[in-house]
């Protein structure tokens, strides 16, 4: 028989080890989903890993990586703050809606003015409306003890139908024939977020989720809020008596997450997206989870997960147009890799072990 | 060298190889917007993938994504496909707008085509459906078959196109039911069955016994089946599961001959970019089959309707009419222009309600 023994302390070698089994368990049972709709295994595995980076279009996939990591990145640091303190934000989509309503808002309102400080206030507008709706749940957590997932998912519909109305009212765009969308940000230079150097992927957006990683490395491990963060998740009481204050670490956690996930909604909106549209968001917000946890909640970590994501959607978008592989099937090979990543998760805090056969 | 540059080299040498095996290949592509397998929207342009694909056998070679996000996501998608040789583009979906022209942009040799948008470009056409033209007919057979007079009609979003089908639908109705109410609810979604049902129910709870969607999965039909006597129409796709009760006839999206015609034009070397709306007349809009469950002369009176449509001797938009707020619109025997159509934002006279913003 096999039992399951905790060990005293989590291993560091499986807690670096799983992330890297569950991608290979990842391709080898995604391989026999692929095999068993007909695929052949090994080509559409090598078409999602290896077309992206070295296949004949690379020049043009390697960038796009870029564009697709970027709001992952960014929102995943913010989100690994708080998960470290086993504070739970999952509304980082609706936080990354706000961003961008409220940055393309501000940047729609001085149109048609061109002036060099459009986009900073932009940007600053897209962290607050990504803040200001991460306060909502955080102030609701502090005053009246509501359960912050709860709060911060609701709240993400919230900001889904005031998205809705807003492509169709306030900032539809005037000369789109009553057609919803507002202005296309992108034929708009002072309020776009371009690339910085033609080609190459590069936005503020990535600069931006690079800083983020900086900050969040150098917080986590020289400040003493980073310390409050880990000494939270890791014992409660100690921080307690530590001198952590929770509502501050609260308000801490759920701010900076918010007002990363809106600063990646402003880039994105002003940038590869330019414009806000009913379906502006596609699902970075809760995606960035999967990447949070993948990257073991270390920035770098989180960096690299980021990367190997948007990997995977753009070697998942190849694989459909070229081996003709279901979308629904990306999606479930997406999911693999959560689940494996959780369930090795187990090899960390537990070792397993062949029971002894007890005699009576 | 400019990104630009790169990929215009790129394509130029695709070019090239491209049509030195040209000849016996044309490559073409769809993006689609939902599953092919969503019984409606989508699953109707697939059929125009796979009439293409049937027509042109050997000599064309078609690829298709699915569930592609409206945005960046569906700019890299076209790109992929320009980038590995495909011709023609179909873009499925009116948010594919401003990513089609961006990429049209990139690869002048590639043609695109974006279907329900407004703009165009030398190698970018553009192609809707008169659905209106359809939606007569359904508020037809809507106005004669309610007896509690109450329609309802699940919106998807408040723009031009459903607007477009919620008048023409209503005057029609009104026309052989002069105490007919519309019960407009907005699902905010193209599909979500889900909440196409709620919806559904919603109207049934207030006394609809018609159902007309404007979203594309067959939730509402089911929803209807439940409640018993309450009848719907098949939107985008036949959905003749359900037929013949709830469902009594449907609108079906006919994109084959066009898919068709313009690969053709792409392998002639005769393409070019044009703004394509047709409707019953052309085939692009089909009735589906009125079941047995809609008495024999109202059914006659709709296909008379459906074939004054088709022949151009009747217009769905014609005066007499009113706008919401009572104000004039269409004189005794005036026709509504396209441009009127196109961008339409407002309800006729005797509907309830405001569209919401």
């Amino acid at each position: 028989m096999i039992v399951l023994e905790k060990r005293p302390q989590p291993s560091r070698a499986w807690s670096m080890a799983t992330p890297l089994v569950a991608v290979l368990a990842t391709m080898f049972f995604g391989g026999l989903l692929f095999a068993a709709l007909g695929k052949n295994p090994v080509e559409a595995i090598g078409t999602i890993f290896w077309e992206p980076l070295f296949g004949e279009y690379a020049f043009y996939y390697r960038p796009q990586l870029l564009v697709k990591g970027a709001p992952l990145v960014l929102i995943a640091i913010g989100l690994s703050l708080g998960f470290r303190a086993g504070i739970w934000n999952i509304g980082a989509e609706g936080q990354y809606i706000m961003g961008a309503i409220v940055g393309a808002g501000v940047g729609l309102a001085f149109y048609p003015m061109e002036a060099f400080y459009i986009f900073p206030l932009m940007v600053i507008a897209g962290a607050f409306g990504g803040w200001a709706w991460a306060m909502v749940p955080a102030f609701l957590k502090v005053r009246f003890g509501t359960n912050e997932i709860l709060v911060s998912l609701m709240m993400v519909y919230v900001a889904e139908q005031l998205l809705a109305s807003m492509s169709l009212g306030l900032l539809k765009n005037p000369e789109g024939f009553g057609f919803p969308g507002s202005r296309n940000l992108q034929s708009y230079a002072s309020a776009h977020n371009a690339e910085l150097i033609e080609g190459s992927g590069m936005h503020w957006g990535v600069v931006a989720a690079l800083i983020a990683v900086i900050f969040a490395y150098v917080l986590l491990n020289r400040h003493m809020t980073g310390f409050h963060i880990r000494l939270t998740g890791e014992a409660p009481r100690a921080a307690r008596f530590a001198g952590v204050k929770p509502a501050r670490l609260i308000l801490f956690c759920l701010g900076v997450s918010g007002a990363l996930a809106g600063l990646a909604g402003l880039f994105e909106v002003s940038g590869p997206s330019g414009q806000i549209s009913i379906d502006f968001n596609v699902g970075y917000g809760f995606t960035a989870i999967i990447v949070a946890f993948l990257g073991r909640l270390h920035p770098v970590g989180i960096l690299l997960a980021g990367g190997l994501m948007a990997l995977t959607y753009i070697g998942g978008e190849i694989a459909q147009g070229s081996l003709g592989l279901p979308a629904a099937a990306i999606q479930v090979f997406q999911g693999m890799l959560l689940f494996f990543l959780l369930a090795l998760d187990l090899l960390t805090n537990y070792r397993i072990r062949a029971a002894r056969k007890e005699v009576a | 060298m400019k990104f630009t540059s790169i990929l215009a080299t790129a394509a130029i040498a695709l070019g090239l190889a491209t049509s030195a095996m040209a000849q016996d290949k044309t490559k073409v592509g769809f993006v689609y917007v939902g599953p092919v397998g969503d019984g409606g929207w989508t699953y109707e342009h697939n059929k125009g993938r796979l009439a293409v694909e049937e027509h042109f056998g050997d000599k064309v070679e078609t690829v298709f994504v699915e569930s592609v996000p409206e945005g960046p996501d569906a700019e890299r998608v076209m790109t992929q496909m320009a980038l590995e040789g495909a011709d023609l583009i179909f873009t499925t979906s009116f948010g594919y707008m401003d990513p089609t022209i961006n990429v049209a942009k990139k690869f002048p040799k590639v043609k695109f085509e974006h279907a329900t948008g407004y703009k165009q470009a030398e190698n970018v056409s553009v192609y809707s459906a008169r659905f209106y033209e359809g939606r007569a007919v359904q508020g037809t057979i809507a106005g004669r078959m309610t007896k509690s007079n109450i329609v309802g009609y699940i919106g998807s979003y408040p723009i031009p196109e459903v607007i477009r089908g919620i008048n023409s639908a209503f005057i029609h109705a009104r026309k052989v039911n002069p105490d007919v109410q519309f019960k407009i609810v907005w699902a905010y979604t193209w599909f979500d069955p889900a909440k196409e049902a709620d919806a559904a129910k919603v109207l049934i709870e207030q006394g609809a016994d018609v159902i007309l969607q404007h979203t594309d999965s067959t939730a509402p039909q089911a929803a209807a089946q439940a409640a018993g006597n309450v009848i719907t129409f098949g939107q985008a796709s036949d959905m003749s599961e359900y037929a013949p009760m709830p469902r009594v006839s449907s609108i079906i999206d006919n994109w084959a001959p066009y898919y068709i015609a313009r690969t053709q034009a792409v392998m002639d070397g005769t393409w070019t970019s044009v703004s394509t709306w047709d409707g019953i007349g052309a085939g692009m809009v089909g009735i589906g089959e009125i079941s047995d469950a809609v008495p024999a002369e109202v059914k006659a009176e709709a296909l008379a309707l459906k074939d004054a449509l088709a022949n151009g001797s009747y217009h769905a938009f014609t005066g007499p009419l009113k706008k919401q707020d009572g104000s004039d619109w269409l004189a005794e025997g005036e026709t509504a222009d396209d441009g009127t159509l196109a961008g339409m934002n407002f309800y006729v006279e005797g509907i309830e309600g405001d569209i919401p913003n």
